[in-house]
């Protein structure tokens, strides 16, 4: 029999060979025969891709980058630290936070939303990166969900973040032995701290995956460079991690307005053991659901983008 | 029929806003054949590659790879295909054997089954020492073996390789060739290759030669070679225009012009250069009898050199 496929998908050649019986079937049949063995050999190897194995080597990637890139340390963990202790010599005889706080003791929760942005900045900027240099289109080819894809980097970008987080707020009072900032009392102790690292996971996650959903669009950095200072340091010093919300006018709805105001908050009741100081600041339960909905918002954006086959995401 | 085709591909449009790269693509690749797409940049390689790869989402048409259709089944197609990117997908900050495992990762194989496989890999294309090697501080031939070895990991039943010969020296392109005869020979893979090199192009077993979004030509070289019909006539002249319009009065022959050239398909190539060089001794700079080439297959379709097709 001869039958030509329909549409004619340029086999008139060997149809017709087919029609002559001989040399296409030994044709087929040595294929046949090299094609078991590459399946035996496949079935030996062959195993369903699990998307918990690519979420952890996506992470562990990141955080493998991360520790051979001795700068990208300097800048995530050094630049609060300086901002820490500048701002605080600068601004604490003007400063008069709650309840009679030093500014420094009011900054250092601040530094540590800071340290996460940042974090989550730098590991997230990589995005564009991978992009241009081609590192990308390998894993949108491999047989791994979008989501896994998204939630490998945006987990590595959480980890690191959580991991200097917890160092500044551990040994930033050490600071103090050296003179360069006042005693401060902090509220991070062993008992707390499991809870602290909790909640700093949360606002890392949410915070890398804004980070994600901004880079994923963008063809360079400089980009990226630009929606940083004009979208994302404006949304940290807004945030009350800077100065206090007053308590009225248009600044203070700016910072009511604000997700991260909350991620801020929570903290700060978490690691301030003067509760005098946190009196107005929004609830640790309110704090804990905004942030939760606001990362649950940025998660699910960018596993969409990350999911649409389109010409941007193709290169 | 449908069932031993590796790749099948039917009625494909493709445009990006305005621009038509792809207009009315039909094709079929066999299992277990080397199918080359030649063609100048700009061409449609690129789209064609990447919608093959389920990158690109399918605008009208079919594609199907083992049956599987591209549009409903990305999933599953990534799972049957190795993908070698014509700028290498490496990661240059992690080691050789990092990006091995981590693509391992990615498609399910872990411990020692990845181990066992990264290591013959590494050992079939000579990697074995490279292991502990930074990516970026590799060469271009290295790079481009280890983005080999790592879209065969999962031993992929169809192997799409883009422009793989970028950056390779002729000798690093004839040992890739050799491993991927092999690699058919063995395991049955069908090998998928976008080309702009005739050389390349002559080691597959078909080809489909691809011009402004459309497939041009599809046949085995041999076929495509002898379709062009006798030997192939080049004429450099200071005047090609007159020359023509002589050639075609005293030869009823149609010279094509390329550019300051021109070119003449005809059988007994050799009587004619003889009569021609003897009519018009003047007029003729160089004059040159060639069997057809894939270019000349290229140029009797279009009317164009090759390059002169490119797009930027």
């Amino acid at each position: 029999m001869c039958l030509l496929p329909e549409p004619d998908i340029g086999f008139g050649k060997l149809n017709s060979r087919e029609c002559d019986g001989m040399s296409e079937r030994d044709m087929s049949n040595t294929r046949g025969s090299s094609e078991l063995i590459g399946q035996m050999k496949r079935a030996g190897t062959e195993r369903k891709p699990s998307p918990v194995l690519a979420v952890y080597s996506l992470a562990k990637r990141e955080l493998v980058r991360f520790f051979r890139q001795r700068t990208r340390i300097v800048g995530a963990l050094g630049q609060p630290i300086i901002f820490w202790i500048l701002f605080g010599a600068g601004l604490q005889g003007s400063f008069r936070g709650p309840a009679g706080i030093s500014y420094q003791e009011y900054f250092f929760p601040g530094v540590a939303v800071m340290i996460v942005m940042f974090t989550a900045i730098f590991s997230t900027i990589s995005i564009i990166e991978d992009r241009r240099e081609g590192f990308l289109q390998g894993v949108l080819v491999a047989p791994i969900s979008r989501t896994a894809i998204v939630l490998g980097k945006v987990l590595g970008g959480t980890i690191l973040a959580v991991l200097q987080a917890v160092l500044f707020l551990a040994l930033g009072p050490a600071i103090a032995w050296i003179g360069l900032a006042p005693t401060i009392s902090t509220g991070l102790t062993w008992s707390n701290l499991p809870v602290v690292i909790g909640y700093l996971a949360l606002v890392g996650f949410a915070l890398t995956s804004l980070g994600y959903l901004i880079a994923w669009p963008m063809d360079s950095t400089h980009g990226f460079h630009a929606i940083m200072s004009i979208f994302l340091m404006p949304m940290w010093l807004l945030s009350g991690s800077f100065f206090p919300a007053p308590d009225s006018g248009w600044l203070a709805w700016v910072i009511r307005m604000n997700p991260l105001t909350y991620g801020t908050s929570g903290l700060r009741r978490l690691v301030t053991p003067n509760l005098d100081a946190v009196a107005e600041l929004p609830s640790l339960p309110l704090s804990l659901a905004v942030t939760i909905g606001s990362a649950v918002l940025y998660l699910s954006l960018a596993i969409w983008m990350t999911g649409r086959q389109t010409t941007h995401n193709a290169r | 029929m449908s069932d031993s085709l590796a790749v099948s591909v039917a009625g494909l449009h493709h445009a990006y806003s305005e621009r038509k790269a792809l207009d009315g693509i039909d094709f079929g690749v066999l299992a277990g054949e080397a199918f080359g797409l030649l063609g100048p940049n700009g061409g449609g390689k690129t789209t064609l590659f990447r919608l093959l790869s389920t990158l690109l989402p399918v605008q009208t048409g079919k594609v199907t790879l083992s049956g599987l259709d591209v549009a409903t089944k990305a999933q599953d197609v990534r799972q049957i295909i190795g993908v070698t990117f014509q700028s290498p997908s490496l990661d240059g900050k992690l080691t050789v054997w990092e990006n091995l495992q981590h693509q391992a990762h990615l498609y399910g194989l872990y411990g020692v089954q990845s181990k066992t496989r990264i290591r013959e890999l590494m050992d079939r294309l000579g990697l074995s020492d490279r292991g502990k090697d930074l990516a970026g501080s590799l060469s271009g031939g290295l790079k481009r073996r280890v983005e080999v070895a790592k879209s065969l990991l999962h031993h992929p039943q169809i192997l799409l390789l883009d422009e793989p010969s970028t950056g390779l020296d002729p000798g690093g392109r004839r040992d890739l060739w050799e491993y991927l005869t092999r690699l058919r020979q063995d395991e049955g893979t069908t090998i998928l290759v976008t080309t702009h090199l005739m050389e390349e192009a002559e080691r597959c077993d078909r080809l489909g030669i691809l011009n402004q979004g459309r497939m041009i030509a599809l046949g085995t070289p041999d076929e495509l070679r002898s379709s062009v019909g006798g030997d192939c006539l080049t004429i450099q002249t200071p005047n090609p225009e007159g020359l023509a319009e002589l050639i075609a009065v005293r030869f009823q022959l149609r010279p094509q012009r390329i550019g300051e050239s021109l070119r003449i398909e005809k059988s007994l190539g050799h009587e004619l250069l003889r009569d021609i060089v003897a009519a018009f001794p003047g007029e003729i700079t160089a004059i040159s009898l060639a069997r057809p080439t894939l270019e000349d297959v290229f140029i009797a379709r279009t009317g164009h050199r090759f390059w002169e097709a490119e797009q930027p």
